[in-house]
């Protein structure tokens, strides 16, 4: 089911002029009202009169995450503050987190598009459905919650944890679709199993799986034991939250609501703009964003985007699976992590040497981190007790500051494997079957 | 009149003592005492050897974390109710305890204390019916 025939199917000649229009407009709007943009656009001896259709979109300049850190909190804002209903924040390194914040406007073009994302999933006006996603800062949990308001089911706000009430609520409520991560819904799986239920005490139809990679094949297995659909849901909280682009029934692609976010893939390294069917990083241009439009933002994300017609009708350009990330970004249990951060906090204790190595892994469907730190030799103690609070201290840190447990293990001196030339500081052992 | 002890921080994998058994055993130092405290991912060996700046030299060459702790050795009958007497004195003069650990054999037993107060305690045990060690 389509919820918007009229922009998710439209021609492509039409959607052209429409996000030539927007560009336009766009860029007229952060020259005037964002210094960041127009001192670039200044230094390059460029005007929003430069620019006519789309295709000028490859004139202009880039924005990074670098860039919005540089900025905090409020200096790549459009709208003035009396404008702003919302803000969110997503986790940064070194204690600035991103600012985003978002109109009134924002907000309903979030809702339609997620409402697209969840009619293309099959759910309508009779469903209930589970919000699974973190509330809070994070775009994830009140993104698909405004979505499925927007769309007119029944929105059950359960957050994260708690699986048991959760698997209790789903019974009891008749919960038909769900909206978190993949790992937490192989986790929701496992609870239901161990509880002596299976998916035939359970009514789920639909999941819409996000904020991490996944695979076909961990698709098949959450598919076959909550006996539901699952579809790819991505976003990302500088180009709004969940509902930037979503699988459909087909299941080729994820379709990409390109009237309000204009992607390309560039080279990672050249920068310069590659054709549709290439692989290479993701950008975004918010066209319609009035709180903190971006333009050309970088999400470092490696993919492909497909133009055709896609047999559920729809026209909109599509973008295959992420395979990777251009930087050393992490996604640990949804959340993402730098090791950067890591060694920053590190660098600030002085019991430990500057070395460290991460070391990610999946357990019962949980992903797991371990943080390796060697102690100064100055530092190692007799004392157990003393020891052990140095561990607690690094410890508590880290969570703060990543958001997430990481377990600490204090190893002998000299045992971390030192790397020449690029520090590799990361052991990925979980394998994405 | 208290003895040096090396604390050697050790990760918990199969195979970390006997590397600091072999390294000693190769340079002559023999072992006297020595105990384990461990947590679920770490241990600490605390040893007493018979020539502790030499075995603190080769270990950090071997690239271990080696420490030097100060500690009391002493000796007392091997019989029922001596060490109970010993710790008695050192309570009533509130003297915390860190650490111990002792073997007995024959007539005598060997006690290695860790206190918190190194100097009020060694005062105490002269008091007690035990021999207070100094040099290996």
């Amino acid at each position: 089911m389509i919820w918007n025939p009229y922009k998710e199917c439209m021609s492509r000649d039409e959607m052209h002029a429409l996000q030539s229009k927007r560009l336009q407009k766009l860029v007229t709007y952060v020259y005037h009202n964002v210094p960041f943009y127009r001192n670039k656009m200044q230094a390059m001896n460029l005007s929003p009169e430069d620019i006519h259709s789309i295709d000028d979109i490859v004139k202009l300049p880039f924005t990074t995450k670098q860039d919005l850190r540089d900025n905090y909190p409020y200096g790549l804002q459009a709208a003035p503050p009396s404008e702003i209903v919302r803000v969110h924040a997503s986790s940064g390194t070194t204690g600035n987190p991103t600012i985003v914040g978002y109109t009134r406007k924002d907000l309903a073009v979030w809702s339609e598009v997620m409402t697209r994302a969840l009619t293309a999933y099959g759910i309508t006006r009779d469903d209930t459905f589970s919000v699974s996603y973190g509330y809070g800062l994070f775009t994830g949990g009140l993104g698909a919650h405004y979505g499925v308001e927007n769309l007119g089911a029944t929105v059950i706000p359960t957050s994260t944890g708690n699986t048991e009430k959760h698997i209790r609520l789903i019974r009891d409520l008749q919960i038909t679709g769900i909206a978190c991560t993949p790992s937490y819904a192989l986790y929701l799986a496992e609870t239901l199993e161990k509880m002596g239920l299976t998916k035939d005490d359970i009514s789920l139809r639909v999941g819409a799986f996000g904020a991490e990679p996944w695979t076909e094949n961990m698709r098949k297995e959450i598919e076959e034991r909550l006996g539901l659909k699952g579809f790819n849901l991505y976003g990302l909280s500088e180009i709004m939250g969940p509902g930037v682009s979503y699988e459909c029934e087909v299941q080729d692609g994820s379709h990409i609501s390109e009237d309000h976010f204009y992607p390309e893939i560039i080279h990672p390294e050249t920068l310069v703009q590659l054709p549709h069917g290439q692989q290479g990083e993701l950008v975004f241009t918010t066209l319609t964003k009035e709180g903190m439009p971006l333009l050309r933002y970088r999400t470092k994300d490696l993919c492909t985007l497909y133009d055709g017609q896609c047999a559920c009708g729809r026209t909109s350009v599509r973008m295959g699976r992420i395979i990777g990330r251009s930087d050393d970004m992490l996604i640990i249990r949804g959340i993402n992590v730098f090791p950067s951060q890591v060694e920053s906090v590190i660098l600030e204790m002085p019991e430990f040497e500057p070395q460290y190595m991460l070391v990610v892994d999946r357990v019962n469907n949980l992903d797991t981190l371990q943080v390796q730190v060697e102690v100064r030799r100055d530092f190692f103690g007799d004392d157990i007790g003393r020891m052990l609070n140095m561990k607690k201290a690094l410890s508590d840190k880290l969570k703060s500051v990543l958001s997430i447990s990481a377990d600490v293990k204090l190893m002998e001196p000299g045992s971390i494997e030192r790397s020449q030339g690029k520090g590799k500081h990361v052991i990925d052992k979980r394998k994405l079957v | 009149m208290t003895i040096k002890q090396l604390s050697i921080f050790l990760e918990n994998k199969t195979g970390r003592i006997n590397e600091v058994t072999k390294i000693l055993g190769q340079h002559g130092i023999n072992m006297h005492a020595f105990s384990m405290a461990e947590t679920t991912d770490f241990g600490i060996l605390r040893l007493i050897v018979s020539e502790v700046d030499k075995a603190v030299e080769v270990l950090r060459k071997a690239n271990f974390a080696v420490m030097q702790t100060d500690v009391v050795w002493i000796t007392c009958p091997n019989v029922a109710g001596s060490l109970s007497h010993i710790l008695d004195h050192l309570a009533e003069q509130h003297i915390f305890i860190e650490y111990m650990y002792a073997f007995a054999e024959g007539d005598q037993a060997n006690v290695i204390i860790r206190p918190n107060d190194i100097d009020l305690c060694i005062l105490v045990l002269k008091e007690c019916d035990c021999n207070i060690h100094h040099r290996l």
